[in-house]
């Protein structure tokens, strides 16, 4: 066990965990940030992805110990008010059903766009495909980034 | 801690002021508030609570897995009530069986079932408001018009927001049923339009609550180590290393639970597996405990089963004699054999998983005082909270259950195993206990979609109709996972959720014969999206396309012709999307070279799908699917925006089945771990999807949720044959099966 300090959403948290402790467990099980989901724990789905210095990572491969001075950006700190573009777009195509990946799908789509303004169709879908939805809202998805990125949400 | 103890709820109800017919107070403050200060709240009926400052509170029967029933179920008490859309919270009604009677969602039933309770309990309340503010102004009620939140004064133009007459409204007596007249539908502010979902903004925040988020002080966290095979037992452990994991506070065994009676008189299978509990401060440390077990398992009666030997016991009873003959109408049998034009086909589906994105998870906490309090992603609050409290021996209302969101189902939470099991693990600690599924655990100890094999024999007339059509369906039966061996004695009730036992073919035959053969397995099988509707339609779909091909006929105009003329309403329903969705596909105008379509439609419930698939399949045999039109006639969509959304979902989840999803068997045990193993759909390969929704109808049908599913298969597998002349008869698909190189 060892003490962190992370800085996550832009606020000083500190954590007493093991230093092989995933990021994803350490965010849920002791800081309470419940928002990044556990959906496979090999880096397989997408469910637990978060920013790090703006970079998509699976939060389930991320050790605590290896995170040191980077910035942690999880859904609850995307924007304060669910105005970030992807999220006003997700709202505006009505994409989540059941909702619980849609924290990752927005996390990895948010990572997209900062780098990628205008991806094409074949781009949306090759950064997207590691980030599983079991209600299968793709199509949906597709067309919200889409729209994020014509700036229409 | 949590103040909302059931004791505390109960003696609030009934001491309740006038007008409380039950309905839930969240938070004892809130009750507080209530008796203190007079009436904050007018609390119409159990469904609706309004505050003096217009807030609006909806409780809805139906858990929420991503269906939208709990905006549907909004939708339809706010248009009665004439209510502001903005002002209004839904909530998930409590475990008080004799208030909330229906507490639970399986079949589809959601939207269709609360079609007229709901509406029914906003016209009470809007009625209470409407007299409050006729007596405040001294006017006869008619004279009056409820509006967006306020009630009106027509004549004058006086108004009353609904807040305003929340003390008014709770000194008059409730309004019964028959006092409340329902909207003309001409007239729905909320029904029938894309309504947004009322839980969208917190899902996409990260504020959405889902059974797996729940925090309680002084929770721990658990993972269970499972026999990997199934009905085997743990024969030794050492969970030395595991104690000395950091965080770990507790490691113990945990019984199986089997045959158990939890209602009077019928005893039922819980199909708990056991094993060993390791209970730490985060589930990772949990994890980590478990992986520093040393075990060894017995294999159990499965040790000798694999999908290899599955599928030669599948083959034995495809050809055998069956256990049961659900209908045999005309001489199908004689005239196949002596037919001249006879067609013979035979279709594979393996198990498949649930594999919802939320894995299964529950939080118990086992009080002193001996009541139990449950927080679950569930479809079945109210068996959970019955059968919990059967499995303790404790009275129901000793159990509370919060539901919280289930980050998907599909089927799957219509079984309450994990939360049995966190009861197991909570009684010992006496701290709430959140019990954690692994990826691996979902997808090893799932109910699964029962293995299918179906052998079908048509045969055709000189004109070209169907003149026999037999078949057999053989299956690992979902019955004999749950009952009792008495009540499996009987072979028509292991059938009866693998075949419709009527006589409800909907392709007119003369001579028509259906029956059954089960297939034993030590696999657990349980309710899968659709259930055997979901095998059941690529049987009869690609068979009919089978017959089409023989009778040198257009698939879609061979299903048009053919449907029965003995069921009127079903074939026109059937006829309407089926032309819809060759319609909008542009069915029999020319594709891409290499491309080809295919047709397929199906009823599930109330509710009548036909989709159109367009698919390629390259030289080495991969295929990939491009296009899904769907059309749709579910009755009144209450929702077209969720109609649409679970069509689009049901058709991409049956692609997994059919492009990669396959669990195997072996030593007894399920092959497949995590999503590299068990691949399920991914954006790659998620096809355009088109939804045309027949417009119309008085009253929502049952069945959307699951009724996207069916026709997929058969419509994928059809277009593989127009696009490459070869039959997809086993799923998932195989490129050696459509290789042409």
């Amino acid at each position: 066990m060892a003490r962190f300090n992370l800085t996550i959403n832009g606020k000083q948290f500190s954590a007493d965990v093991d230093p092989a402790m995933p990021l994803l467990w350490a965010l849920r099980d002791v800081l309470n940030l419940t928002g990044t989901k556990f959906g496979c724990g090999m880096g397989l789905c997408g469910a637990c992805t978060v920013h790090l210095d703006g970079e998509a990572v699976r939060s389930c491969q991320t050790a605590v110990g290896s995170v040191g001075n980077k910035k942690v950006t999880t859904i609850e700190g995307l924007s304060p008010d669910r105005s970030h573009p992807v999220q006003r777009a997700w709202i505006a195509e009505q994409v989540p059903q059941c909702g619980y990946c849609q924290p990752g799908q927005i996390m990895q789509a948010a990572a997209l766009l900062a780098k990628n303004p205008h991806p094409s169709r074949e781009q949306i879908d090759q950064a997207m495909t590691g980030n599983i939805c079991r209600c299968a809202t793709y199509q949906r998805i597709r067309r919200a980034i889409q729209r994020a990125a014509q700036g229409e949400a | 801690m949590p103040t909302d103890s059931i004791v505390d709820r109960r003696h609030f109800l009934k001491g309740g002021a006038a007008l409380l017919v039950g309905f839930y107070l969240p938070t004892r403050g809130r009750a507080e508030n209530r008796r203190v200060s007079g009436p904050e709240t007018l609390e119409a009926n159990a469904w609706i609570s309004i505050t003096r400052d217009d807030r609006i509170t909806l409780l809805t029967e139906i858990p929420e897995m991503g269906q939208g029933t709990r905006t549907a179920n909004a939708m339809m008490l706010a248009d009665e009530l004439e209510a502001d859309w903005s002002t209004i919270r839904v909530e998930q009604a409590p475990t008080i069986p004799e208030v909330y009677k229906h507490l639970g969602t399986g079949g589809s039933g959601g939207t269709a079932g609360s079609w007229m309770p709901m509406r029914t309990a906003g016209a009470q309340a809007r009625e209470m408001l409407l007299a409050a503010a006729a007596g405040e102004w001294n006017v006869p009620k008619d004279e009056c018009q409820a509006q967006n939140g306020s009630i009106i004064h027509t004549p004058s133009g006086r108004r009353l927001r609904y807040g305003e007459l929340v003390e008014a409204a709770s000194r008059l007596p409730a309004v019964k049923p028959d006092q409340a007249p329902l909207k003309n539908a001409k007239t729905f502010s909320f029904i029938g339009k894309p309504i947004p979902r009322a839980d969208t903004p917190s899902k996409v925040g990260g504020a959405a609550v889902f059974g797996i988020d729940v925090r309680v002080p002084g929770m721990l966290f658990a993972v269970i180590a499972r026999c990997p095979h199934f009905g085997g037992e743990l024969t030794a452990c050492d969970g030395s290393l595991a104690k000395a994991v950091p965080g770990v506070r507790r490691v113990f065994r945990i019984p199986p639970i089997g045959l158990t009676p939890l209602t009077p008189g019928v005893a039922r299978k819980l199909n708990v597996a056991g094993g060993m509990a390791v209970v730490a401060d985060s589930t990772w440390a949990a994890i980590e405990g478990r992986n520093a077990l040393k075990m060894t398992w017995s294999k159990g009666p499965g040790a000798q089963e694999s999908t290899e030997s599955l599928r030669m016991a599948f083959q034995q009873q495809a050809a055998g004699p069956p256990s049961f003959v659900a209908v045999d109408r005309g001489d199908a049998l004689k005239v196949l054999e002596g037919a001249g034009k006879r067609i013979e086909a035979e279709y594979e589906l393996p198990f498949q998983a649930h594999a919802t994105m939320e894995t299964m998870n529950a939080t118990v906490h086992v009080r002193g005082d001996g009541t139990i309090e449950v927080w679950s992603p569930t479809q079945i609050p109210a068996i959970t909270q019955a059968e919990i409290a059967a499995l303790a021996g404790v009275a129901p209302d000793r159990v509370t259950v919060h539901t919280r969101l289930s980050g998907g189902s599909f089927g799957r939470r219509y079984q309450w195993d994990y939360a049995a099991e966190a009861w197991q693990v909570a009684k010992e600690m006496k701290v709430p206990v959140q019990v954690v599924w692994t990826r691996e655990d979902d997808i090893q100890h799932d109910f699964y979609r029962q293995y299918f094999r179906y052998r079908l024999s048509g045969a055709l007339d000189d004109r070209g109709n169907i003149a026999a059509w037999a078949w057999r369906a053989v299956s690992t039966p979902i019955r004999s996972v749950f009952d009792s061996p008495e009540s499996l004695k009987d072979p028509k009730h292991v059938a009866s959720q693998e075949i419709d036992s009527s006589d409800l073919l909907p392709y007119q035959t003369l001579n028509y014969r259906s029956d059954y053969s089960p297939v034993q397995s030590v696999v657990p099988r349980a309710w899968w999206r659709s259930v055997s509707s979901s095998a059941e339609a690529f049987a009869i779909e690609c068979f009919i396309d089978e017959l089409a091909h023989a009778a040198g006929a257009d698939p879609y105009q061979f299903r048009m012709q053919s449907l029965r003329a003995d069921q009127a309403e079903n074939s026109q329903k059937l006829r309407r999307v089926l032309k819809l969705a060759a319609d909008k596909s542009g069915w029999g105008q020319p594709l891409a070279p290499g491309h080809g379509r295919g047709i397929a439609c199906y009823r599930f419930g109330g509710t009548y799908v036909a989709q159109v698939a367009e698919v390629s399949v390259d030289k080495g045999g991969t295929l990939r699917v491009h296009r899904v039109v769907a059309a749709v006639d579910c009755g009144l969509a209450v929702n077209p925006n969720s109609v649409a959304a679970l069509i689009e979902g049901g058709i991409n989840y049956a692609l997994t089945p059919v492009l990669s999803g396959e669990i195997t068997i072996k030593d007894g045990a399920v092959e497949q771990s995590n999503f590299h193993d068990y691949q399920v759909l991914r954006m790659a390969d998620a096809p355009e999807i088109e939804v045309h929704i027949v417009p119309g109808g008085k009253e929502p049908g049952d069945g959307v949720g699951e009724s996207g599913v069916p026709p997929t298969a058969p419509a994928v597998a059809n277009a593989v044959f127009a696009a490459t002349g070869k039959r997809l008869r086993r799923l998932p698909v195989r490129p050696e099966d459509l290789k042409t190189i």
